[in-house]
């Protein structure tokens, strides 16, 4: 069996070159697009300022310098100065983060605290009513385009039944719709997990033996049961978070949630490759850290992955 | 989910013998994928036929018919079962065309990813060593990204067209295909059958084609159709953002997008082709984990 310290090894490394690999697609296409310059400047301005402008923002030197300056800077944090918001991108993209924050905690514990009772009760309560009902949805849940669950909800909570604002960031009010669209994949996805996990468990011999020492039913699940269908759950429900980043640029833009979602669809129209870059650079060191962070809390919850 | 099993179905099924238990489960799972297929294909024949299924020309304006609610006689005199749009445009008709739309992506998306995951998976398995190494890490690193977020840039960049639509969606998903192929070229490679096929002369592509695809065939049919429904989500979420099909061609998520802003007076607009992209959605990714436990139940779980 390996060690804690080689099985981290090997994450951080497999980490570091995701991040090299997103951070050079992202350089590459954002090349790609022409160049940004006479969106900066009047129409009718000189081919000196032009000149000037383009060496101040380094574009007149050749792609693999551009390449080592992006990618050196990259690692400082530093990815140039917003081009509409003129002050640097970092800066701009700290300040919509929050939001995002916000917004993924909320739709995370939302997920959570929903899914993981529901499928405890689906387990033990199997094929009943509540099973069905609630398994049917989970499906549903997991296939609905997140998009179009955003408008359904704004069209039947918020202007049908008047119960919730449609758009915004004012108070917890704003906050629950675009919570529970960017949880619903997240939820349904916890809470079958979380059933099948529990089945798994209920079948085994230790239970059987709990039993037949005429254990209650409810300290069989509590105790015996939950612990040792926790894996599995925490290693879903970790994959879940991250991918909750990607349902971000979907749901902001349907919400209007001012976080670094919406703002990278606003910067890829206003062409404004700094902010992009910095988005999707910070995104990705989001993403990967939580996976990072889920395969640790694994490894040291299940010393059997680390030989895996 | 509606379920033909009565509630009392697990003392009775205890009492069966597990072989009839076991067919009983196969029976109702093969029923359920052909359902599932028939449906892909009904959609298909809808998508082939709508010219001559809908009502009305799709892109047809109509200033005096605007916003009109499902009606079967408008202020056109025509009847629209679904409304119109703020265009004056008939929605059922825009739904049907839609499908075309989604579906010619979907498809070709899983044609090119199956393609490129398919080579990619092959070359890995074949050559080993660092040729095996770097695809493999390029795949963990695309599935340790949201892809979306890095497929906005891109179409945002090259410009939205049918083509770059169809690349980008296809890439996004050519990994699954790539592992697949990989791991079965992996098991034959040491098999002694073929170094013997190599010995007397037989190709690489001969390999791949008697031994290597009979054997993933089942499992490539299951990941091409959950594919199928992961390209046509993200095809329609791409339109909604604007990335994707460009206006007037009808597309599920352009119409959903365009309704957007008349969700408090006409609510018909996103509501309908977006329920239709709900079912298809739901629909097609069942047939899939359907066909995986009819087909292939080591893929269980992944």
């Amino acid at each position: 069996m390996r060690g804690l310290l080689p099985f981290l090894g090997h994450r951080v490394f497999r980490a570091l070159i995701a991040l090299w690999l997103v951070s050079t697609v992202v350089f590459v296409v954002m090349r790609l697009s022409g160049d940004p310059v006479p969106l900066l400047l009047p129409p009718d301005a000189p081919r000196s300022e032009i000149f000037r402008v383009r060496a101040e923002l380094g574009l007149d030197r050749p792609l693999p310098v551009q390449y080592a300056v992006f990618l050196g800077n990259a690692l400082r944090g530093d990815f140039g100065r917003s081009i509409h918001f003129r002050q640097p991108a970092a800066r701009v993209v700290v300040e919509y983060l929050p939001a995002t924050l916000e917004l993924g905690l909320a739709a995370f514990a939302l997920a959570l605290v929903v899914a993981v009772p529901i499928g405890m009760l689906s387990a033990v309560r199997r094929n009943s009513l509540l099973d069905h009902a609630s398994m049917g949805l989970a499906l549903v849940g997991q296939s609905a385009p997140t998009f179009f669950l955003g408008i359904l909800f704004i069209l039947v909570v918020s202007l049908q039944l008047g119960l919730l604002p449609t758009s915004g960031r004012d108070g917890w009010r704003n906050l629950i719709l675009p919570a529970l669209t960017l949880g619903a994949f997240a939820m349904a996805s916890i809470a079958r997990l979380t059933r099948s996990a529990m089945l798994e468990v209920l079948r085994a011999d230790y239970i059987r033996t709990a039993r037949a020492k005429g254990l209650s039913e409810a300290l069989v699940v509590a105790k015996h049961t939950l612990k040792n269908a926790a894996v599995p759950i925490v290693t879903i429900t970790g994959l879940q978070f991250g991918s909750l980043l990607g349902g971000a640029v979907v749901t902001e833009t349907v919400f209007s949630w001012p976080g670094i979602g919406r703002l990278a669809i606003q910067s890829i129209y206003n062409r404004d490759y700094p902010v992009v870059q910095c988005t999707v650079f910070l995104s990705a060191v989001l993403f990967i850290a939580i996976n990072f962070a889920i395969d640790l809390l694994y490894g040291v919850l299940d010393p059997r992955v680390r030989a895996g | 989910m509606a379920s033909s099993i009565p509630a009392s179905a697990p003392a009775e099924a205890l009492a069966l013998p597990v072989d009839a238990r076991a067919s009983r489960g196969a029976r109702r799972t093969r029923a359920l994928a052909l359902s599932g297929a028939a449906f892909v294909l009904l959609l298909v024949l809808v998508a082939i036929a709508a010219p001559w299924l809908s009502p009305q020309d799709p892109i047809r304006q109509s200033l005096r018919g605007r916003l009109a609610g499902p009606t079967l006689e408008g202020a056109d005199g025509r009847a629209h079962p679904l409304g119109t749009d703020h265009l004056g445009r008939d929605v059922l008709s825009r739904v049907l065309y839609g499908s075309r739309v989604s579906l010619v992506v979907g498809f070709a998306a899983v044609v090119v990813g199956g393609l490129v995951g398919a080579t990619l998976g092959l070359v890995a398995g074949f050559r080993g060593g660092m040729t095996d190494a770097a695809i493999m890490t390029v795949a963990d690193a695309q599935l340790a990204f949201p892809f979306i977020l890095l497929a906005i840039g891109i179409i945002a960049v090259l410009g939205p067209s049918f083509p770059t639509l169809v690349l980008v969606i296809g890439l996004s998903g050519w990994v699954s295909y790539a592992r697949i192929l990989r791991a079965q070229v992996l098991a034959l490679r040491s098999r002694e059958f073929i170094d013997a096929i190599r010995g007397l002369g037989g190709s690489v592509l001969r390999i791949v084609l008697r031994h290597v695809l009979p054997n993933v065939l089942s499992s490539l049919v299951v990941v091409a159709t959950l594919e199928l429904g992961r390209a046509i989500v993200l095809e329609a979420t791409l339109s909604f953002l604007g990335l994707g099909i460009q206006p007037p061609t009808p597309s599920w998520g352009g119409m959903i997008q365009e309704g957007r802003e008349y969700l408090d007076s006409a609510w018909w607009i996103s509501t309908f082709p977006g329920l239709v992209l709900m079912a298809t959605s739901l629909v097609v990714s069942r047939t899939g984990d359907w066909l995986r436990d009819l087909l292939d139940p080591t893929l269980r779980g992944e």
